[in-house]
């Protein structure tokens, strides 16, 4: 592909032609037109592809925003309609409430789970151990949500599922789960966690496997030990790692969706409906692609401005060595 | 920066104390106990598609396929076109992973020891276009898609999917990680620039090409949005979509039978976990350790 920009000429001994002109001198006008046009020839399918497929889209994404559109008749300028509309749509706001909760909720538990087991796991452990806990925790990783889904909302199934019949063992009462509003918030949360804690477990590992043994001999000396050696030398020294795991948790569950659309479609009501599950419906069943257009708008700002917002903090809170 | 191809080493901060013994006794319960939440529900999963669809709702269940039945899996053939969505899923997920590896490796090569103007400025547009979710810009390759007449074929969830920003980034730190040494030599030996690359570099760089290739794989296997937004009739069902589907058709009535497709569709997944575990997990954790 790249030979064809440079040696019009070419055919089977082309690459020995071509060598002669850019070893011999570089002032040989093919050699420099070569020099100047290869880096494009290799970059061309990632540029252009990336520029069609996502440059673009995100220029039309913002444009649209500000139109009426149906697909079928023609577009109208509406300035901030749409926005003023989506901001007052009962559906939208409870949408985003709901997924700034599934967020909150969400990374906690994860973050909490993948340090907590992180920790335990890289301490000493026989290594066939530390090898089996680690592809237990990643497992989940490598299925895909909505199979996942679909076999815990069996799991969650009211009269019949795994689930309350384990609590039943503890003398829990069954649980509603898939039926009324907190049931099925827990249940989305729970299967998201399930599913995503693994990757910050990675992320943790990582960031414990760097920090010197020395520390935590210096602080055993000092007299540290136990959850306190954690609490003053673990968890300073693995900061950055923290900020890392908590901005790309935060940013994956803002666009939470694969989990509510099998699990409950949003409902019951709309107490389980997220942000990106209002943009698929009215984009792609309401066909209001301007207003769809405008939310996906508002969650790239809280998006955008949630991970500005962590790295500033984190110059106050991570400490790096 | 941290290479790829440095692995996580797992060295225990190790403090001696007293009463090791009993602790380490009690953080491996904790964390069976965390295997068993884990891998539980799967083990469940493989266990009631084996079973008998009648006996799929017996309580207490069982989590191991002690006499494997394997009515369910007749079933879903012939309640599910399976082969078709095996098709249309490893057609799609084959062309997307064959695809970013040869658009990241030339990209990243560029970036990584060609020199042109701008180079650092495309770099971060590059990088920068990993932060805008997927879900935004979902609309306009809709349109665009419809608009060139292939949306509801496959092409529609292949072609946008191809160009990879996190593959290029991945593919430019693995060719940083080979020295420029090598171009040189080859140049003295009389190698075109297509040549190095093609010949020299590319061979070296295989080992990064597989994570982009099992990542791509892993990702896309799954996939559910894209598909869901980009198919219309069930011919072009990727296998997630299929099953939900199929759980929406059936009801509650056989999930025996969903659930031998779910199982039929983890299998590819769990090959590569069984195999490439560990590029897998270097390439989803790359580029965050600093």
């Amino acid at each position: 592909m790249s030979t064809a920009t440079s040696t019009p000429t070419g055919t089977g001994s082309e690459p020995g032609r071509r060598q002669a002109a850019h070893k011999t001198g570089d002032s040989s006008k093919r050699g420099r037109m070569q020099q100047r046009w290869l880096p494009w020839a290799f970059l061309a399918p990632t540029i252009v592809g990336m520029g069609i497929f996502t440059l673009l889209p995100i220029v039309a994404s913002i444009a649209l925003a500000f139109f009426r559109w149906d697909i079928i008749s023609a577009p109208t300028f509406v300035g901030f309609d749409n926005f003023a509309e989506v901001v007052q749509d009962p559906t939208v706001r409870v949408s985003f409430l709901n997924t700034i909760v599934f967020v909150v909720v969400a990374v906690a538990l994860q973050l909490g789970l993948a340090l907590g087991l992180a920790i335990m796991v890289q301490e000493k452990l026989p290594a066939w151990l530390r090898v089996f806990f680690r592809s237990a925790f990643f497992f989940p990783l490598i299925l895909s949500a909505a199979s996942v889904s679909i076999f815990m909302r069996y799991l969650f199934n009211e009269q019949f599922g795994v689930v309350n019949w384990l609590l039943s063992i503890v003398g829990i009462p069954a649980v509603p789960w898939l039926t009324t509003p907190t049931g099925s918030a827990a249940v989305v949360i729970l299967v998201y966690v399930w599913q995503n804690f693994g990757f910050s477990f990675l992320l943790f590992i990582g960031g414990l496997a760097s920090i010197p043994v020395e520390t935590y001999e210096a602080a055993s000396i000092d007299g540290a030990t136990g959850w306190r050696k954690h609490w003053f030398v673990t968890l300073p020294l693995l900061s950055p790692t923290t900020l890392v795991a908590s901005v790309m948790a935060i940013i994956n569950a803002l666009q939470v969706f694969d989990q509510p659309y099998v699990l409950t479609r949003g409902g019951p009501g709309d107490s389980t409906r997220t942000a990106v599950m209002v943009i698929f419906e009215s984009a792609f069943q309401r066909l209001e692609f301007g207003q769809a257009s405008a939310i996906g708008v508002i969650l790239t700002l809280i998006i955008m401005a949630i991970t500005a917002a962590q790295f500033r903090l984190s110059k106050r809170f991570v400490f790096y060595q | 920066m941290t290479t790829i191809q440095e692995r996580v080493t797992t060295t225990a901060p190790v403090v001696k104390r007293k009463k090791r013994g009993w602790s380490v006794a009690v953080r491996v319960i904790v964390l069976l106990i965390a295997s068993v939440f884990v891998l539980g529900p799967v083990l469940w999963t493989l266990s009631t598609s084996l079973r008998p669809p009648s006996e799929s709702f017996q309580l207490p269940p069982a989590f191991l396929p002690l006499n494997p039945d394997l009515t369910s899996y007749e079933q879903v053939f012939k309640q599910l076109n399976i082969v078709a969505l095996v098709v249309n899923s490893a057609l799609v997920t084959g062309l997307i992973a064959v695809g970013q590896m040869i658009t990241a490796a030339l990209a990243g090569y560029a970036f990584a020891h060609l020199r042109f103007r701008g180079r650092g400025a495309l770099f971060s547009i590059v990088l920068a276009t990993m932060m805008v979710p997927a879900q935004v810009t979902i609309v306009p390759v809709f349109m665009l898609i419809r608009g060139v007449g292939l949306s509801d074929t496959l092409l529609a969830l292949i072609i946008p999917a191809i160009p990879t920003a996190f593959g290029t980034f991945l593919m430019r730190q693995y060719f940083m990680g080979l020295p420029g040494e090598l171009a040189e030599a080859a140049a003295i030996d009389g190698a075109s620039p297509w040549r190095t690359f093609r010949s020299v570099y590319a061979p070296l760089a295989m080992p990064g090409l597989a994570i982009v290739g099992i990542l791509a794989f892993n990702f896309h296997w799954n996939e559910f949005f894209r598909p869901l937004i980009m198919t219309i009739s069930e011919q072009n069902f990727t296998l997630p979509l299929g099953l939900v589907s199929l759980q929406g058709n059936l009801g509650t009535g056989s999930i025996s039978v969903v659930l031998a497709g779910v199982v039929l569709s983890m299998i590819p997944a769990l090959v590569v976990f069984m195999f490439g575990q560990r590029a897998l997990q270097d390439g989803l954790t790359a580029g965050t350790g600093k």
